[in-house]
């Protein structure tokens, strides 16, 4: 019974399982984090009356969205209006897949894993214009078209910005590119590129629509951008979705220069996922620091500085490889 | 020109770290909320509750209030309502006076107006402190009473002297 079953298939469940449980529990933690950190920087306690020092808050929060009402909103795309949170999660999921996240850790070997990340990731944009546009709402419309430009100009110089480490390496494996990095952090490519290490990141911070690049949900003039109409699960998914990709976001940036797996003394899955979580934290660090910026800014900031220091950075990493 | 654009970049980006710093210092400080259940403010000084009378010197059951009305009119939202023995004017009668108000009679010669009562309806008030400033005879202020929660709108129409007068007795005891 079980032969008739393929092996991978099996692999591909049980690591899609083990992946949204990973990404069930990271949201939890996240989400944990991210409010207390936001407390302490302002100052105050975070959530504190759930559960000792308000650890269960991320929890009664899921149980409440989930035991909301689903209502669609009266002349949206019903179809669309419940398709778009799901596609929103869905390549999350895929994403993982093809993570190292340890030297043996790794649900799927791909040879385009790279490529499967970012091309996976940029659904996400679709997903936000279909909820945008059949929210029936112009607060979500307008957010909508905000994402889609914006995630169009910082597609530009993160790609340009992972190139030279594929052209270093010679391989768009993520295993390969991890375990081709030494264990210690002057031998993380992040020492070699840190020109393409820093706009790896801010275009990261772009794509994932984090502050200061939120301007896809402005709350000050946009009430809450292209999700403004959902409530429940609706809106849960799409928010399960945003520190998904948060974490998709980190672990790409420590696969990619910060050694993946690799670190001193005893490299491993923890390496990892400390490396990832420092990350998430300077994220959410930098979320409550700085004001959004404009969206002539934003654009500004990519077209006007990005792209061009990431084509420099290329052009000079290609002149060195070619000697 | 470009110099400038650079060195404006290189100080946009060093503020970038400056920001950072800033709130990383402020997350290893201390808390400054208090967790109200739990604790409470120590001092409420400065803080403006509904308006409450001020005892007199001589006597913590009486107010220092001299019925004249003023806060009556001051009030934008007329929520404040006085009454009490008028002042007599000097040249009412004496027979005039001992006619409205004869065991009192000593007491009304000396033009001193009693106050009967004093409601504040605090559902109308904005706490402009209009009463407060204007009153001759510094005789309202702001209470430091926080704890005003009720299930009507009844429960916020105050009546001040009964309350000056029952805090006089709780004093007492
Ligand atoms: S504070 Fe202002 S509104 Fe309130 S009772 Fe006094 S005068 Fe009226
Ligand atoms: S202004 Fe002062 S003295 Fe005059 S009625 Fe009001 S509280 Fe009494």
């Amino acid at each position: 019974m079980i032969d008739a079953i393929p092996a991978p298939f099996i692999v591909v469940s049980v690591g899609l399982a083990a992946v949204m449980a990973f990404i069930g529990a990271n949201a939890l933690v996240l989400v944990y984090l991210e409010r207390k950190i936001a407390g302490f920087i302002q100052r105050r306690p975070g959530p504190y009356e759930v559960g000792p020092q308000g650890i269960l808050q991320p929890v009664a929060d899921g149980l409440k969205l989930v035991g909301k009402q689903l209502f669609t909103p009266k002349g949206a795309d019903g179809v669309l209006y419940w398709l778009a949170p799901m596609i929103s999660i869905a390549p999350t999921l895929v994403c993982f897949l093809v993570i190292p996240f340890g030297p043996r850790l790794q649900i799927i070997n791909s040879n385009v894993g790279l490529i499967l990340i970012l091309a996976f990731t940029g659904v996400n944009v679709l997903a936000l214009c279909i909820a945008g546009w059949s929210s029936q709402n112009k607060y979500a419309l307008l957010g909508a078209a905000r994402d889609i430009s914006q995630s169009v100009a910082y597609e530009i110089p993160l790609l340009l910005s992972v190139l030279p480490i594929v052209f270093i390496t010679g391989s768009l494996n993520l295993f390969d590119i991890a375990s081709s990095q030494g264990p210690w952090p002057w031998q993380w490519y992040g020492a070699y590129q840190p020109v393409a290490f820093v706009i790896f990141f801010i275009c990261a911070l772009a794509e994932t629509n984090r502050n200061p690049f939120d301007l896809p949900e402005a709350e000050s003039e946009l009430t809450a951008g292209f999700h403004t109409e959902y409530s429940g699960m609706g809106f849960g998914m799409f928010f399960l979705a945003e520190y998904a990709y948060m974490v998709v976001a980190s672990c790409l940036t420590a696969i990619l220069f910060l050694g993946g797996f690799q670190g001193p003394v005893a490299s491993g899955w923890w390496w990892f996922l400390a490396k990832v979580y420092l990350l998430l934290l300077l994220i959410i660090w930098i979320r409550w620091t700085y004001p959004r910026v404009r969206f002539d800014q934003l654009l500004n900031i990519c077209w006007k500085w990005l792209i061009p220091l990431a084509v420099l950075n290329l052009l000079g990493t290609l002149l060195v490889i070619a000697l | 020109m470009m110099v400038k654009k650079f060195r404006d970049t290189l100080t946009g980006l060093w503020s970038l770290l400056v920001g950072l710093k800033v709130t990383a210092v402020n997350f290893v400080r201390p808390e400054v909320t208090v967790h109200y259940p739990r604790q409470t403010v120590p001092s409420l000084e400065g803080y403006r509750g509904h308006i409450e009378l001020v005892p007199s010197q001589d006597d913590p059951f009486k107010s220092k209030c001299i019925v004249c009305m003023t806060c009556v009119r001051m009030c934008p939202t007329s929520c404040i309502s006085v009454a009490g023995s008028k002042p007599k004017k000097k040249t009412a009668g004496k027979d005039q006076a001992a006619d409205a108000d004869s065991g009192d009679t000593p007491k009304a010669q000396k033009a001193k107006p009693e106050l009967e009562s004093f409601v504040v309806d605090f559902t109308y008030c904005s706490l402009c402190g209009l009463c407060v400033q204007n009153c001759p005879t510094g005789a309202l202020r702001f209470s430091t009473d926080v704890y005003l929660a009720g299930f009507s709108r009844q429960d916020f129409v105050f009546d001040l002297l009964g309350r000056l007068q029952s805090q006089a007795e709780h004093k007492e005891q």
